[in-house]
């Protein structure tokens, strides 16, 4: 099999390692090779991170090039329009809907870019947005948008829902597991492009 | 020494970190670390490779043999060319710099556009797209004393950590960092030469972790040389910007088990210095004051602004602050101290209470009581 690429994105804090490491986890137990590199920024929060996840029959590079990225997971939108160029041709852009402003546009020296699903679309990118801080305070806590993404994510891999639910277990710390796997079963069933 | 080299080399050629792997033969790349990745990544079995995992010494005899065996030679090395000269040197008609640049990482992209003419393609949006630098956490102990020296037109000379983040606009106070322990330092060298004017409104500012590292050497130096210097050790209590790691100051070794604890103020004291204060960063007419009378003394002074880092777990937070619209004007004075957790919609600040820790900074810089202590729930 061809190498996969999943590029997950977004602002520092938002749980983007996690779910790095839960997909790494994931794809591990469906047999692939599999390199996950997580670009390590610094303690503080609010800056734009970016984690590749890649997998595959063999994996060589551990980084994710312009223009070959298979999906982008994206926590926030602007940063899925940051990381665009990245997507291949056709790619699938999985992201949450929320705005988060940052420092310039909050100072006033830039302006957040309005309509931007529209424009990814129409640069010819299929754009799955979806609330999913909506969704994560459902389940019962903001800082599970992570996982609901990934709920939404699973709709385009062949991995059972057994082998995800065993990822959780792993990952997800015990005293979160059933707010994380609640917030994963709304990710999900708020259904695909 | 010179056996040793001579037995490395000899070792060089057995080593089985030099591999080669046979693949197409029209092209061999030598290559290694992680542009061996990137090679593998654009030619999979398309080429043959000589994978260094050894660069010093070269295995000599494996090169030769290698380049003998493949009809182009190419090598693919980050920066410098020392395997090419190395090969150049041996007589081999080798590709490298000529195609590759000399700067910056490569990537497998870079790499095919290089060597094939051919790169994934991609596309963008027209619209500008804001950056996202990072910034200060909400609840950052070092805001505060930022703000202070910014409002005081300080001359800030800055160092490494999450205080560097200091020199980013609304706060843009900082005015160099060179690397760890440098503004001690370059506090004194500005002082020697500007005399009494730059003493009176220049500051180092450095970290509790970057202070134990290399900023006591230039402290000895404005004791010993002395000039009138005010450096600000900027205690947190940890080493932030890395990660969380301890440091001499914070009573607990690398692995979290107690250690011993170097106080600053004694260690301050003994080095010379009369003049040595401490303020709390949440607390802005107490840092603007100390600040002020350090700046104004004849004699050199470290005043320490100490509070721990927000993100450390042991730190109690307050509720998030709340805004009253019915006060707010919209003047934009919360603005300043560039907090993430703050903003303005419709002509009204809000705050984000997911980010708001209850710092309580910006509520002592709104002149009509905007601000709120609310009812939420501590964190
Ligand atoms: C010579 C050198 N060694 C290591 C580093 C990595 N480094 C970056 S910031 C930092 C320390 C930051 O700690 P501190 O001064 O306490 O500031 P804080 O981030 O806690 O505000 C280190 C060691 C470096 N930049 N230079
Ligand atoms: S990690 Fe700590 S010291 Fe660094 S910016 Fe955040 S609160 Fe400040």
């Amino acid at each position: 099999m061809e190498t996969k690429n999943i590029m997950i994105v977004g602002v520092g804090g938002q749980g983007s390692l996690l779910a790095s490491k839960l997909l790494g986890h994931l794809l591990l137990s469906q047999g692939y090779d599999v390199k996950v590199s997580e670009v390590h920024g610094m303690s503080q929060r609010g800056g734009s991170v970016v984690t590749y996840v890649r997998y595959g029959d063999k994996v060589y590079s551990p980084v994710i090039d312009l223009g070959e990225a298979d999906y982008i997971v994206s926590f926030e939108i602007l940063e899925a329009a940051r990381w665009l160029p990245y997507l291949k041709k056709g790619g699938v852009i999985v992201t949450n809907t929320q705005q988060i402003d940052p420092m310039p546009v909050i100072t006033g020296a830039a302006e957040y870019p309005a309509g931007l699903v529209e424009k990814m679309t129409a640069a010819g990118a299929k754009v799955d947005a979806l609330d999913c801080l909506a969704l994560a305070e459902q389940a019962g806590s903001a800082k599970a948008v992570n996982i609901v993404l990934l709920g939404r994510l699973s709709h385009y891999f062949d991995a059972p829902e057994e082998a995800w639910q065993s990822s959780l277990e792993a990952i997800v710390p015990a005293k979160f597991l059933e707010m994380n796997k609640k917030a994963f079963a709304l990710g999900k069933a708020a259904g695909a492009i | 020494m010179e056996e040793r080299t001579a037995r490395l080399t000899e070792y060089a050629e057995t080593a089985p970190v030099n591999r080669i792997e046979w693949g197409d033969r029209k092209i061999g790349v030598i290559t290694s670390s992680t542009s061996y990745q990137y090679t593998k990544e654009v030619f999979g079995d398309g080429c043959s490779v000589l994978k260094l995992g050894m660069v010093n010494p070269l295995p000599v005899r494996i090169i030769k043999e290698f380049a003998a065996h493949v009809e182009k030679l190419v090598v693919i090395e980050e920066l410098d060319p020392i395997i090419e000269n190395h090969c150049r040197a041996l007589g081999l008609e080798v590709t490298g710099k000529d195609a590759l640049p000399m700067i910056d990482e490569f990537s497998q992209n870079l790499i095919a556009k290089a060597l094939t003419g051919k790169a994934a393609e991609s596309v963008s949006l027209d619209c500008p797209i804001p950056p996202r630098p990072p910034v200060m956490c909400a609840g950052c102990p070092h805001r505060g004393l930022f703000y202070t020296l910014a409002k005081n037109k300080c001359t800030v000379l800055g160092d490494i950590g999450c205080y560097t983040l200091g020199a980013v606009a609304p706060l843009s106070a900082m005015e160099m960092t060179l690397c760890m322990g440098a503004s001690v330092s370059a506090l004194h060298g500005f002082n020697k030469a500007g005399g009494r004017d730059a003493e009176q409104k220049t500051v180092a500012v450095i970290g509790d972790s970057t202070f134990m590292h290399s900023g006591m050497t230039g402290l000895a130096n404005i004791a010993y040389n002395q000039t009138n210097s005010t450096v600000i050790i900027l205690d947190n209590s940890i080493t932030g910007m890395t990660g969380h790691q301890q440091n001499p100051t914070t009573g607990f070794n690398l692995r979290g088990d107690p250690a011993g604890k170097i106080d600053l103020e004694a260690l301050c004291r003994a080095m010379g210095f009369e003049r040595v204060r401490v303020v709390d960063p949440y607390d802005l007419r107490q840092c603007d004051a100390v600040i002020k009378e350090e700046l104004a003394a004849e004699a050199p002074s470290v005043i320490i602004s100490r509070r721990p880092c927000a993100l450390l777990k042991y730190v109690k937070h307050k509720a998030p602050v709340r805004v009253n619209p019915d006060k707010c004007r919209g003047c934009k004075s919360c603005m300043r101290i560039g907090c993430p957790a703050i903003s303005m919609k419709n002509g009204k600040a809000v705050i984000d209470n997911t980010l708001c820790v209850g710092c309580g900074v910006c509520t002592q810089l709104c002149a009509f009581g905007a601000f709120e202590s609310s009812d939420g729930e501590e964190k």
